[in-house]
């Protein structure tokens, strides 16, 4: 049976602390894939261009040593790259994501060899079919060389304050006078949930009218059921009023 | 519970500040060791981080600082309950003159599979010839080996001029990249749980065998020993080393009779598998060069006892060096991590 897919890796410490990483998924890996692939061409073109007076003074030397070099850099690129880089390439550190261990130990040389000898594998029949199915059908979107190497790859993280101020009612906020229920809901939410409160605030203006209405309504009705106030609170108030009077009263410390 | 957050992060922010430098320099210079009053204070913060983790992800108004915690906790846990030896010193010598033929001697049973599996293929390819001399066709993927051995003999005994000339190391070159890609294959189909592996090793047992074969029964014997020992003496053990790095990484697929869970049957095996395939290309480097710049040359130019002669030597010496070398050292790390 196919194990149902998520898109953490969490790991629990014999502290008994759990900590979760975001995985990164297919599509984000293979525009990293394609970056990677543009960069050892443009290496490979430089490369030539160097050995170009070497081809002129021995036209059979110069082949051999271009077709090594290229041979070398297909291969060497991603090892040499997160192996020194802490699991980045110039595509994984461009896309936002990062190799590593799956128990969240350190990435091992061997580890990091082995997942991209078996490009090889995976790149089987053409285009990363072998890989790219694998990768779909993991519980850890593994491809076939991070299965054999015990590797992941998650999103490498930023951890930025949003900014809070951009998204504080202008009016008074209504919920103000019931410290209580505010409390409450402080406990209620949960992070994630939070987070979907200040994306959606935050990215208002990248939202069409219709759009956001329909948006701010959906997500107004599911944190008033989560935790209601009283109706001489939400009088009159818009679903975008409502939404940001909660923010106001979760982040009102922070901004 | 926390009462009052501002508060908090003001109060720990200057030890999650001090765990990041610690980290920082952790990352950035792998050879630093810590003293115990280091590691002691690492140890504290790292705990700190954690019990605040615990602490804020009760907290839903702080996702960035828990996501920052997070990351935090992730990094040490990982420089704290890592057990392996991260190498961090190139030692190429003494990992190619102990390290590999050590690793060899370790997983020698599944050479001995790859090298039967290539016997029965050797055992098939010259069963067909002999039963259907036809199927040369079929089984002889490259044009050259199709004709009658004797006419190729004849004609390149004849030549005068060096019909390479000019060419040796775009050859060599090419042989490399191709017997190289052909090990790194070998070694990552063991992910098949070893089917590809054996496929492959078995098609190229076929061909050598049929090869051989035809060439034995066309009566060029030694024409056959000097043309395919000199490299072949190098690159067929090398092929056979792939496999055996295959195999290995298929055996801790299945796992048999090994109570260690998957995870940690291939964490036991890494370091082998790259250990024994980065030897193999070192071998198929010069293989390709001798190929090259030697098999292909003939009598009346070569004399083929001094190319046989060359080939058994140099057979004897890859045996006695994958036997014998760095038997008196002690291996380096459990899973034999290289240190390439």
């Amino acid at each position: 049976m196919i194990q149902p897919r998520t898109n953490t890796l969490s790991i629990r410490t014999p502290e008994g602390i759990v900590f979760a990483l975001p995985l990164a998924g297919p599509a984000t890996r293979f525009l990293a894939w394609g970056v990677d692939f543009g960069v050892t061409l443009v290496a490979m073109s430089l490369i030539m261009t160097a050995f170009a007076v070497l081809r002129v003074l021995s036209p059979d030397f110069g082949a051999a040593i271009s077709m090594l070099t290229y041979f070398a850099l297909m291969i060497g690129y991603g090892i040499l790259f997160e192996w020194f880089w802490r699991g980045q390439t110039l595509g994984k550190f461009i896309m936002g994501i990062r190799v590593m261990d799956v128990q969240g130990l350190q990435l091992q040389f061997s580890q990091v060899a082995i997942r991209n000898l078996l490009r090889f594998v995976d790149s089987m029949p053409v285009l990363y079919f072998l890989g790219g199915s694998a990768m779909l059908l993991s519980r850890r979107a593994q491809r076939l060389g991070d299965f054999a190497a015990n590797t992941v790859v998650v999103r490498a993280r930023v951890a930025r304050q949003p900014d809070f101020q951009q998204i504080m009612p202008e009016k008074y906020n209504s919920f103000r006078a019931y410290p209580h229920i505010e409390a409450r809901l402080r406990q209620r939410v949960s992070a994630e949930e939070a987070a979907i409160l200040v994306q959606s605030l935050l990215r208002r203006e990248e939202l069409d009218a219709e759009a956001r209405v329909a948006l701010y309504t959906e997500i107004a009705g599911h944190f008033q059921r989560l935790m209601p106030f009283p109706p001489e609170a939400t009088l009159g108030l818009t679903s975008e009023q409502y939404l940001r009077n909660l923010a106001e009263s979760l982040f009102r410390n922070r901004a | 519970m926390i009462l009052d957050l501002d508060r908090f992060i003001r109060e720990e922010n200057a030890f999650w500040k001090e765990l990041e430098d610690c980290l920082e320099l952790l990352e950035r210079r792998a050879e630093h060791q810590m003293d115990l009053a280091e590691s002691r204070r690492f140890y504290y913060l790292y705990r700190r981080a954690a019990s605040d983790l615990a602490r804020i992800s009760t907290f839903a108004a702080e996702p960035a600082i828990r996501g920052y915690l997070e990351s935090l906790v992730a990094r040490a846990y990982s420089e704290i309950h890592e057990t392996r030896d991260k190498p961090y010193r190139l030692r190429p010598v003494s990992w190619f003159f102990e390290t590999f033929p050590q690793t060899f001697r370790r997983r020698a049973r599944a050479f001995q599979v790859s090298l039967a599996i290539t016997l029965v293929g050797i055992l098939f390819g010259a069963g067909a010839i002999a039963l259907d001399p036809q199927s040369k066709e079929t089984l002889m993927p490259f044009s050259h080996l199709q004709g009658d051995p004797s006419k190729r003999v004849e004609r390149e005994e004849k030549q005068e001029r060096d019909f390479m000339k000019g060419e040796h190391s775009t050859f060599a070159a090419m042989l490399m990249v191709n017997n190289i890609r052909v090990s790194i294959l070998a070694l990552g189909l063991g992910i098949t749980w070893g089917l590809g592996t054996i496929v492959l090793l078995f098609y190229n047992g076929i061909i050598l065998g049929a090869v051989a074969l035809d060439y034995i029964r066309a009566g060029q014997s030694v024409f056959l020993a000097g043309w395919l020992l000199p490299h072949g003496s190098i690159e067929i053990p090398a092929v056979l080393i792939a496999g055996q790095a295959g195999l290995v990484l298929a055996n801790a697929l299945v796992g048999w009779g090994n109570a260690l869970s998957l995870r940690e049957r291939l964490r036991a095996v890494s370091g082998d598998l790259v250990t024994l395939i980065f030897g193999v290309a070192l071998l198929l480097v010069w293989a390709g060069i001798v190929e090259s710049f030697l098999s292909q040359y003939h009598k009346p130019g070569m004399l083929y006892a001094l190319k046989i002669a060359f080939g058994c030597l140099e057979l004897t010496l890859l045996f006695a060096f994958l036997f014998r070398a760095g038997a008196h050292k002690t291996p380096r790390g459990p899973a034999g991590e290289p240190t390439p």
